[in-house]
Order: structure tokens, then C-alpha cells, then sequence
């Protein structure tokens, strides 16, 4: 045989089974692997090395399979994460060790890090912390915080366990063990090999007018299935998640106003995609001066960027109450600061993702999303199409953040599909979707405090100033939530915030993980340390002095009468605050380069839409066999939804979770749960999950009058109660409703808010959660590198419905604090990757000490609050304030990475770079 | 487009001679720099040639096959004087990167920030390069990284291995990689260094080379020079040292930012490789 002869086939092992194929030259194994054979656990989502989602065994050695040429396959053997569930038995250990600690959130890095943690534990069956991190260090997650997923692999004790779970109960992730064997189906997991692909041609500069050339010669090429562009829309070309500002072309027509914006799609064979290079597309660009700063966007020579919108400024949001003007001037200490800080990207690792198809002449779409009935809306506008004409399928979600509240990738399969008439998807880039999905906003806060001679605040008055890049997205919300809570859980009688979204042409910036308050917490937890320096008070103890209280009002105005619980969370901090003091001060005896401090910062957050309707429906039901079915609407995007409505729904109604069989949210079964957003599921939805339990419960009892309190057993096509007396349901006998129930109940509920007054008061939330962090961190001076040591997390949730997914949230929610304050900055054109822009890795996230503090709210399903972006608030302060105690220098703009902290530490700029 | 894989390196060298192709080893450099779209002629794949796989010691040195990956390296029984070598393996991306990615693929790639490049400087590493129309020939390494991304192969050459002389009983090694990150990170400055001691503890010789503090990892002649002789404990690097650096601002630090950093950082590589 000539050895110089291309090679055409080759065969190797798969999961022990052998298996030919023929790649083309150059293939990706990752692809091969799951287009080729069928080997869809194997996740994608950098195509560059740099997050290890698909990391499989060649040889036994763990490998990118996206850096690995299919070729390279020949002869040896491959292992992926579904073959070492079935064949190995470490996996199979480790399959129930994740489920035990929560180690895998929303799963999409599950494969990656279990492959990659077989191969350790092949070699090394009892590692410790240091050889998991090394092992596990090439494999990115953005939910967990890593820690649990450390635990899982040293075999800690197990902290979730199987078990009736009962309200407050650590159960088991109810869908824990389809994502440890590899068979969770994410975005780009559902369609059928082989179909039509969708490549998104995009805008190369912040600002550019273009024109097409011959689309309808390049729609005849062999292979090109379609063209899409504006003109190519039935409906309306724009979209945008609140109706007064729906801006966002699907298509740009004539202008592009963001590098990354799309102004056509290419629908075509995946063989044609692989030769085509997106500027091989007909289309010319002329660059347009741009605004990609907030002072750019505001100077007069700026172009608008959008008609009505004078100066750039979409919108803003205000909220005062009492004197602030006067209660500044009596205050006996006053300090001021501006902070600023970047966009942040989500970096979930799984880019954006779905398939579509035309099923009886309607459109059938699945893709990952946080809000499939937002999607629903959108799509019927775009498309002009009746909202019965659509059905959304949510796929399992691989991170959201807050970024997959928005449509992206669901008006190009729907309008592909429609016009091709044939199934079709699409998968961004990792670069494609950084470019194009929503980023955090950048903030520039002004901010003055003033307290008395006691240390009590008299006075306080905060401008915020957002970027909101080129599109309003959730922009609106960012800049209405601010000033409702720039102050921070505390009692300010005299406050004004003032907030303001500038337009740019930059990224839009919309929904991330706590809507802008994570900035301003920045600047008003920082101040707070000043403040306390400035009058000699412990930074705990002045936190504790003016924390909010029960019948204290907010700076809204509103008054809770229970469940503030901030100051249980701070006092929770104490014995770690002094402990930990105490450690810094003899560490620093030494002396070196090296120097130790400690933070604290607190954080509120309210739960649910701002003074706006937010309801949430759930759906039970009883089928004739006994099997009772609860419809779960509420998007689980890894945070646990589904095993916490699960929780909630089985205690009401009597049985245990595991009894269940739940139907996800797919729009033609399972009504509106609402988006999972604004930390509002387990309130909100744990609500409706509550009264459709207690109200499915109800009905079965008034059949044959059971006692209240009667225990109720479903079995095969029976319901017995037993209470003061025994009943029994035969189900046969009973009439089957439309929707194939013999019970059913659906319930609504939507929490009680009052809107805002042009000043703010009213009572935008039913309930806030708070949270209080302590940070410990080694600051290296000469380098100036930070090295957080350990949190203490104290969250007020009211109650744990499930205290293993509470941790869990507090740990992710940690770790993106952790990336904001220190390493991450997204810069458009610049990280447009996961190696330029850097989220935290497996060997930067410190031990963390979740403290939960349960202060019942009177609205809660039994009592619980939200949690999701409360974590994160804290967290980014805490970190810059244990650098200022560690080093005296105050740093004002996020993220602190080592040139600017050492920057300040070498000018001794203790007003900070 | 084509896909070689040969077992023999007279069979790699002539597929080459015909026209220019992408070599491709581990991948780890090849797949994340690829263009959508965007194909070269034909990939030819070298991980099947026997003779490329080798680590081998001998009297003349020590010498890696073009194959040999940074797992290879970490887990081999080397002299004391390459554990510099093995750090940087160990910083090489991840394990995933680590098992793929080749020693001679990262000299090739030529990135200012490379991470076996210093410590290999400081070996007085020998490329050596293959072509089947003129054989080989040896390049020192620090003649072989032309530039940023630039190397002195010509289109119908490859790195066939890289040798590294014998190395001096006694002689120390360290590396420092500094990062804004654990794991899966690039450079902001590294530096290894090589260091033998005298009888009494003075420096006897110094090896000191910087990475991504200039478009090509460099020597530092002048301190080498002034070490001689020295305690490692009087041992003081001052700006007037870094003078033949030239780093830029880039998304991970200004050049002013590097020359600090790397300045430490070079003073404590230098008192970890004269530790006893």
C-alpha cells in the first residue's frame, strides 16, 4: 500500500464497540464523533482547546477532541463519557458521586469533566485536592464553582441524597442522572445528522453601511439550499423583550450599528459550509465612524443611533426619598468615588443553539432558551404567523446567565425552515456568539455617602451611567432596578439614584445575572469600607449598624413588616471575621511581597419583575393509570428548577418527587411558567407549583370526601387515601378530560407589587433576598496578582427548599463574582474567545462556606426566597475591599487585574487606577 | 484537500517537497488558528512516524523527536537541568493540551508567548530540520524564531527534533509563568533560568531567558554575564538588565506592567534555580 496515498477510511474503537467511518481531510474528531457516530455526549463549545466540554480518552489520555484530527483515530480507542457510564466502573462511581454533591448543574460540562476525572482516578484511585485540580484544570464550568465537582471526585460525603424529599430536604437533582451519563440533549443535540446548516453572515466593524451583491446567483450555487435576509421576513424585523423597546432587526437593513450584527444567513449542505468562507458572501462593507464608548456615544458629533433617542440616551430610572442634599450637608464624614467597570460576557459552555422543523405546516422549534414563551411571542411577530402556528421545544439549557432570555438563533431557523421547507440548524461559534449575544452593562458610577459622627448614614446620592451597547435588550430593566437598589440592604432615609442607559455601538448589553446591581453594589460597598474607615468602625460593625430592618422603610418607601433578613446574614459573618482577621494580621507579621486581608460586603435583590405583572401557571394531572404528571414551565437552565418545583408540587400534594412524572416546557403542553429570570422561579413558579399541588389535592379528596388530612397513594389505576377512614378511586371509572387527565388542576400566581411614582416610592418587589460575603484573599505586591483563600457565605433564602441547590447557586454565583472582580473584561474585537477573555478555571475558585440563614417570607412557598443573582452581588466588593485591607489600596474599576492593582500599588495611588 | 499520514519520515519529507501543506501534530496550534472555510492543500499528519515519537539520552545530549508531546516530557527522567522544561510542560494549557501538543509544534507555532521556548533557550537547544531535498541541517533555537509567527523553515522543511547538549553537572533550573489565571492561560511574562554554582556558592554560569516580553523569547546576555561570580543571595535584577526587552500592551498588560512583573520574576526564577 503507498503510505503517501490520502487516506479515505478509517476504523478504531468506540466505547468498545468497533466502528468505520470517513472523515474528510482535516474533520474534527468532536465532529466526526457526534455527527458521524452518534456520539452526542460529546459536547462542544470553544472548538480551540479552551474549555474542554469535549474531552474524550484516546488511548486512555485525555484530549480535546475538537484539537484532535479524526484521522489521529485510526487504529486506537476511543472512550467518550456514555461508554465509560456503561464500562467502567469508576465512571459509574463517579456518575453517583456528582449526583451526590450537585456537581453538575446545567451538565453541558459534565462530559469534559467526568472523562477527564476517570483518567485521573485510573491513575491515581485517592487524589487530593491539588491532583483533581491539575486533572481537571483544562475542563470549564460556569455554574458550579467548582467545588462540588472536587468533592465529587475525591469522594467527599455526599451532601444530596435519594429520599421522600420533603420541603428542606437535599435531594438529589431530580435530572442529575441523564446529565452524569452523557444523554442530556442540549441546543445543537436534537437535530438529525446530515441536515441543512445555517451560517449567519455578520457585521466585521462597530458600524458599517452595506450592500448586497448577487444573492439570488449565490442562493443558485450547488449546495446553498436559501438566502435570508430582512427581505425575507413576513413580519415585522425586530425584536426586543419589552414592548416599548423593541429596536433589534433580525436582519440589519442598509446600516449595521454592532460588530457581530447579522444581515444575512446562508442555508446550506454542512458539506458546502465546511469549503465556505463567510467573506466569500456577497456582500460590501463601508466602515462608519463609531461610538464605542459611553463618552463617545454622548459627544455632539455622534450619530444617534436610533431615532427618538436624542444623544444616545434610551432611557433612565430615578428614585429619591427624604432630604439627600440636606443630609449630606449634616453629615459628620462624607466620601465619594467613581467606579467603572467593563462588559461581562456569560461565557455559558454551551453557545447558542437548536433545530427546526415544519411538522404539519407548523413551525417547530428547539433550541436552549430561558424563556420559551417570550420566544414564542417574538417569533410569531417576526414571522407573521399565528402563535398557534409555533410550537417552542426547549432543549436542555447549558447556561443561560440571563443571555438566553433574549431570541438569537430562533427567528434563522424558523425562517429557514419555513423557506427550505426542510429541517434545518445551527450552532454559533464560540466567537459568534460572543460577538453577537448580550453582555453585562459597563457601568460609571458617581457616588457620594455621608454618615454621622455614630456612623449612621444621613445622606446619599448615586449616578450610574450604563453603556447599553447598540440595542435596548434589558437595558430598560438595568436601568429601572439600579436605583432601587444602589443603596444596598440599609436604612438611607434621605437617597437619590439616578441611572442612565447610553447607547453605543457596541454589543447590546441586557440581562446578566443581577440587571446592573452587581456594578453599582461595587461602588456602594466600597464607599461603605471608606466610610468605616473614615469614622473608625469596623466595616462589620457599620454594616450591622445600618442594616435594614423589619418596618424600616426602603428607599422605595416600601415597608416590610418580616423577612429582612440582612441582618442575620451579616451577624452570621462574625466568628469568620474575627478568626479571619486575626489569621491576616499573623500572617503579615512576615514580612515579603506576600500580604493577606479580609472583605466583607452585603448585597439585597428583589425578587420578580419591578412593579410589573410576572405570573407563573402550572398544570397537574392524574392520567387514568395513576400517574400523576406535572407540567414544569419553569426553564431549569442548571439552577435546579425542575427537582425544587418537583420538591414543592409533591409536599403539597402528598407524595414524593420521585413519583412524578414531570413534562418539561414545551409550548403546546405546559403552560407559561415564566422566564427564568429576575431570581423569581422558586418564588414565583414555587408558588404556582404550591397551589396546583394543593389544589390537585383538593379535588381528589372532595371525590369521595376524604378527610384534609387524609395520606393520599397513587398506585396502578387506583388513588387510596387514608385518613379517619380509607377511600379508594378506581381511575377507570372516572372520565378522561381533553388533555388525557381524570384529575387536573391549574393554578396562577403572580406575587403583589405596587408601580413606581416619579420618585421611585411604591413597592416594587413582594420580596427581596439578601446576602452577606466574606472574602479572604493573598494579594502578591510585586506582581500584583490576587489569590482569593476562602469565602464565608451568609444567604437569607427564607427557606431552603433543597439546601445542596442553594449551595450550589451560592458557589456559582461566587465564582462569576470572583471573574468580574478579577480576570474578566470583554473588549469587542479584542476577546472575542475563550482564551483572550478568561473566566475562572477549576484552580481559582477557593473553599467557600455557605452559611444559610432561613428568615420566612410571608410570600415565599413556604417561606422561600430567591437566591440566583443575589450571590453574585457581594462577592465583587468583598474581593476589592480584602485587597484594600491587604494592601491600602483602593481599587475603582473592575476587573482588578494584575497590571492595574499593580499599577496603583506602585504609585500608591490610594484612590485607586 | 488531502490527509497524509506516513510511517516513514522519507515518505513525510517527499509529500512536502511537492507543494505547501499544513504539518499537523497534536493539533492544539492548527485547529484554533483554522479559518472558517478556509483548507490547506493536503494535512500531514507526522504522529505516525515511528522515528519522531523518541525521547532519547546519550553522551551527545538529549534529543526529542518532533512528536514528542509535553506529557512525554513531564513524565521523563531528565536532568535537574531541564526541570525548568518540565514546568513549563506542566503550564502548557491543560492535561487535554499536554498530551497533545508537541514541543517542536510550539517552537513552530512561534508565538512570543510559547511556553517551552525560554526554557529551551536556556537549554541551548539545537533545532534540527529536515528536507528531502537538501537533508538536514541544525539551526540553534534562538536563530530559529525569526519573528512573530515566523520561523526559518523553509516550505519544504520540518523539524525533524531538537537537541539539547549535555548539560553541566549541577547544573539548577526553575521557571516562572505568570498569568491571570490557574489553568488554560497565556502569558503575561515568563522566564526560566539555568544555573550552575561554584564550589563555594558563587554563580559559576547563568542561563536566563524571557518570554512574551518581546516579539521573540530572548537571552539575557548582560545579566548572565554580570552573575558571574556572584551569591545568589546578593544576586539584584534592575531595569538596566531588561534592557533588550521589548514587550507590548496587549488585552493581558502593558508594557510597562511586564517590565515590573518580569523583572521579579526573574529574581525569583534566578533564587529558586540557585536554591540547593
Amino acid at each position: 500500500m503507498n503510505k503517501q496515498m490520502p487516506e479515505l477510511s478509517l476504523s478504531f474503537t468506540l466505547n468498545s464497540a468497533r466502528v468505520s467511518a470517513t472523515p474528510y481531510p482535516g474533520q474534527r474528531l468532536s465532529e466526526l464523533l457526534r455527527e458521524g457516530l452518534d456520539a452526542r455526549d460529546v459536547k462542544i463549545g470553544c472548538d480551540a482547546g479552551d474549555c474542554g466540554a469535549c474531552t474524550v480518552l484516546v488511548d486512555g489520555k485525555p484530549v480535546c477532541a475538537c484539537l484532535t484530527p479524526a484521522h489521529q483515530a485510526q487504529g486506537r480507542d476511543v472512550e467518550t463519557l456514555r461508554g465509560l457510564r456503561q464500562n467502567e466502573p469508576i465512571a459509574a462511581r463517579l456518575a453517583e458521586s456528582f449526583q451526590d454533591h450537585g456537581a453538575a448543574q446545567c451538565g453541558i460540562c459534565t462530559p469534559g469533566m467526568m472523562v477527564s476525572a476517570v483518567a485521573l482516578l485510573r491513575d491515581n484511585p485517592a487524589p487530593d485536592e491539588g491532583a483533581v485540580q491539575d486533572a481537571l484544570g483544562g475542563v470549564l464550568c460556569r455554574c458550579t464553582g467548582y467545588r462540588k465537582i472536587i468533592d465529587a471526585v475525591v469522594g467527599a460525603p455526599a451532601i444530596a441524597f435519594d429520599g421522600a424529599g420533603e420541603v428542606g430536604f437535599a435531594l438529589r437533582r431530580v435530572d442529575g442522572a441523564a446529565k452524569v451519563a452523557g444523554d442530556e440533549l442540549f441546543g445543537d443535540d436534537v437535530a438529525p445528522p446530515g441536515c441543512l446548516e445555517i451560517l449567519v453572515i455578520r457585521a466585521p466593524y462597530p458600524r458599517a453601511r452595506f450592500s448586497f451583491g448577487d444573492l439570488e446567483a449565490f442562493a443558485n450555487t450547488p449546495g446553498v439550499a436559501a438566502v435570508l435576509t430582512a427581505a425575507d421576513i413576513p413580519g415585522k424585523n425586530a425584536f426586543g423583550v419589552i414592548p416599548q423597546f423593541v429596536d433589534q432587526p433580525v436582519f440589519a437593513e442598509e446600516e449595521t450599528r454592532f460588530r457581530g450584527e447579522a444581515v444575512a444567513a446562508v442555508v446550506a449542505e454542512p458539506a458546502f459550509l465546511v469549503q465556505f468562507a463567510p467573506q466569500m458572501f456577497p456582500v460590501s462593507w463601508t466602515e462608519l465612524p463609531a461610538a464605542t464608548d459611553i463618552d463617545a456615544a454622548q459627544s455632539p458629533q455622534a450619530a444617534d443611533l436610533h431615532e427618538g433617542r436624542a444623544n444616545n440616551v434610551m432611557c433612565g430610572g430615578f428614585v429619591t426619598c427624604g432630604d439627600p442634599k440636606a443630609g449630606l450637608a449634616r453629615a459628620a464624614t462624607t466620601v465619594e468615588g467613581r467606579f467603572q467597570s467593563g462588559f461581562v460576557e456569560h461565557g455559558y459552555i454551551e453557545p447558542e443553539a437548536g433545530f427546526a422543523e415544519i411538522v404539519n405546516g407548523r413551525v417547530e422549534l428547539h433550541a436552549c432558551t430561558q424563556a420559551p414563551v417570550m420566544d414564542l411571542e417574538a417569533l410569531a411577530d417576526i414571522l407573521g404567523m399565528d402563535r398557534s402556528q409555533i410550537r417552542i421545544l426547549p432543549t436542555a439549557v447549558g447556561g443561560g446567565f440571563g443571555s438566553k432570555l433574549d431570541i438569537t438563533v430562533q427567528p434563522y431557523l424558523a425562517l429557514a425552515a419555513l423557506k427550505t421547507g426542510k429541517p434545518v440548524r445551527i450552532c454559533y461559534t464560540r466567537n459568534e456568539s460572543m460577538q453577537s449575544s448580550t453582555k453585562r452593562h459597563p457601568s460609571d458610577i458617581t457616588l457620594r455617602i455621608g454618615a454621622d459622627a455614630q456612623g449612621r448614614i444621613t445622606g446619599f446620592d448615586f449616578l450610574g451611567v450604563f453603556d447599553t451597547g447598540a440595542y435596548a435588550s434589558w437595558g430598560p430593566t438595568v436601568a429601572n432596578r439600579v436605583p432601587v437598589h444602589a443603596s444596598g440592604p440599609y436604612r438611607i432615609a434621605h437617597y437619590r439614584a439616578e441611572s442612565k442607559a447610553i447607547h453605543t455601538n457596541n454589543p447590546p448589553a441586557g440581562a446578566f445575572r443581577g440587571f446592573g446591581v452587581p456594578q453599582s453594589a461595587i461602588a456602594q460597598e466600597c464607599l461603605f469600607d471608606e466610610l468605616a474607615e473614615r469614622l473608625g468602625l469596623d466595616p462589620l460593625e457599620f454594616r450591622i449598624l445600618n442594616a435594614l430592618e423589619n418596618d424600616v422603610p426602603t428607599v422605595c418607601g416600601q415597608v416590610f413588616h418580616q423577612g429582612v433578613g440582612i441582618k442575620a446574614c451579616l451577624e452570621a459573618l462574625r466568628p469568620a471575621w474575627e478568626a479571619e482577621h486575626r489569621a491576616a494580621a499573623g500572617f503579615n507579621e512576615a514580612s515579603g511581597p506576600l500580604r493577606r486581608g479580609v472583605g466583607v460586603a452585603a448585597g439585597w435583590y428583589g425578587c420578580g419583575n419591578t412593579s410589573l405583572p410576572n405570573p407563573s401557571t402550572f398544570r397537574a394531572g392524574v392520567r387514568p393509570d395513576g400517574q400523576v404528571v406535572l407540567h414544569q414551565g419553569a426553564m431549569d437552565i442548571g439552577q435546579g428548577a425542575s427537582t425544587v418545583m418537583a420538591q414543592i408540587f409533591a409536599a403539597e400534594l402528598g407524595v414524593t418527587p420521585g413519583a412524578l412524572e414531570l413534562v418539561g416546557a414545551d409550548t403546546d403542553v405546559t403552560p407559561d411558567g415564566g422566564k427564568t429570570s429576575a431570581s423569581r422561579q422558586t418564588f414565583v413558579s414555587g408558588n404556582a407549583a404550591r397551589l396546583a399541588g394543593a389544589a390537585l389535592r383538593a379535588a381528589i379528596l372532595a371525590k369521595v370526601n376524604a378527610a384534609p388530612d387524609s395520606e393520599i397513594a397513587f398506585g396502578q389505576g387506583e388513588i387510596r387515601m387514608r385518613g379517619a377512614t380509607e377511600h379508594h378511586i378506581d381511575l377507570a371509572a372516572l372520565p378522561v378530560d381533553a388533555l388525557g387527565y381524570v384529575f387536573r388542576a391549574e393554578e396562577t400566581y403572580d406575587p403583589p407589587t405596587k408601580p413606581l411614582d416619579a420618585n421611585g416610592q411604591g413597592a416594587p418587589y413582594a420580596q427581596f433576598g439578601y446576602a452577606a460575603h466574606l472574602a479572604v484573599v493573598e494579594v502578591d505586591t510585586a506582581m500584583g496578582t490576587v489569590k482569593p483563600l476562602k469565602f464565608v457565605a451568609a444567604h437569607d433564602v427564607g427557606r431552603a427548599i433543597n439546601p445542596m441547590l442553594v449551595e450550589g447557586q451560592v458557589h456559582g454565583g461566587i465564582a462569576q463574582g470572583l471573574g468580574m472582580a478579577l480576570m474578566e473584561e470583554y473588549l469587542p474585537g479584542r476577546t472575542e474567545n475563550l482564551h483572550d477573555y478568561l473566566i475562572p478555571t477549576i484552580g481559582d475558585i477557593p473553599p467557600i462556606e455557605t452559611l444559610i440563614i432561613e428568615e420566612p417570607d410571608a410570600h415565599g412557598p413556604y417561606g422561600a426566597k430567591g437566591l440566583g443573582e443575589h450571590v453574585l452581588i457581594p462577592t465583587a466588593p468583598a474581593i476589592l475591599n480584602a485587597i484594600k485591607a491587604a494592601t491600602g489600596v483602593r481599587l475603582h474599576r473592575v476587573p482588578a487585574t494584575p497590571q492595574r492593582l499593580h499599577d496603583a500599588l506602585k504609585t500608591g495611588d490610594r484612590n485607586g487606577a | 484537500m488531502s490527509y497524509f499520514s506516513p510511517t516513514a519520515l522519507a515518505d513525510a519529507l517527499d509529500i512536502l517537497s511537492r507543494g505547501p501543506g499544513k504539518i499537523i501534530a497534536g493539533g492544539t496550534d492548527v485547529y484554533p488558528s483554522a479559518r472558517p472555510g478556509e483548507s490547506p492543500d493536503y494535512f500531514l499528519d507526522l504522529t505516525r512516524v515511528d522515528a519522531l515519537s523518541a525521547i532519547r539520552q546519550n553522551a551527545a545530549g538529549t534529543y526529542f523527536g518532533a512528536t514528542v508531546t509535553w506529557t512525554d516530557i513531564v513524565r521523563a527522567d531528565l536532568h535537574p537541568a531541564f526541570d525548568a522544561l518540565k514546568a513549563a510542560g506542566r503550564e502548557v494549557g491543560s492535561v487535554q493540551i499536554q498530551n497533545a501538543g508537541t514541543l517542536a509544534g510550539n517552537l513552530c507555532n512561534a508565538s512570543p508567548a510559547a511556553d517551552g521556548v525560554p526554557a529551551l533557550l536556556a537549554l541551548e537547544a539545537v533545532v534540527e530540520i529536515a528536507s528531502a531535498a537538501r537533508g538536514a541541517r541544525d539551526v540553534p533555537l534562538a536563530d530559529f524564531i525569526t519573528g512573530v509567527r515566523q520561523t526559518a523553515l523553509a516550505p519544504d522543511e520540518l523539524v525533524r527534533g531538537i537537541r539539547v547538549p549535555p548539560q553541566p553537572e549541577g547544573m539548577q533550573s526553575a521557571f516562572e509563568k505568570l498569568g491571570s489565571r490557574t489553568y488554560l492561560v497565556i502569558s503575561i511574562c515568563m522566564t526560566a533560568a539555568n544555573v550552575l554554582l561554584d564550589a563555594r556558592g558563587r554563580i559559576a554560569e547563568a542561563r536566563v531567558a524571557v518570554g512574551a516580553c518581546s516579539a521573540v523569547a530572548q537571552r539575557l546576555a548582560g545579566l548572565e554575564k554580570r552573575l558571574i561570580g556572584m551569591r545568589p543571595a546578593d544576586l539584584r535584577v534592575t531595569p538596566e538588565d531588561l534592557e533588550d526587552l521589548s514587550p507590548i500592551d496587549d488585552v493581558r498588560g502593558t508594557a510597562s506592567y511586564r517590565l515590573d512583573a518580569v523583572q521579579e520574576q526573574i529574581q525569583r526564577t534566578l533564587q529558586r534555580a540557585s536554591a540547593a
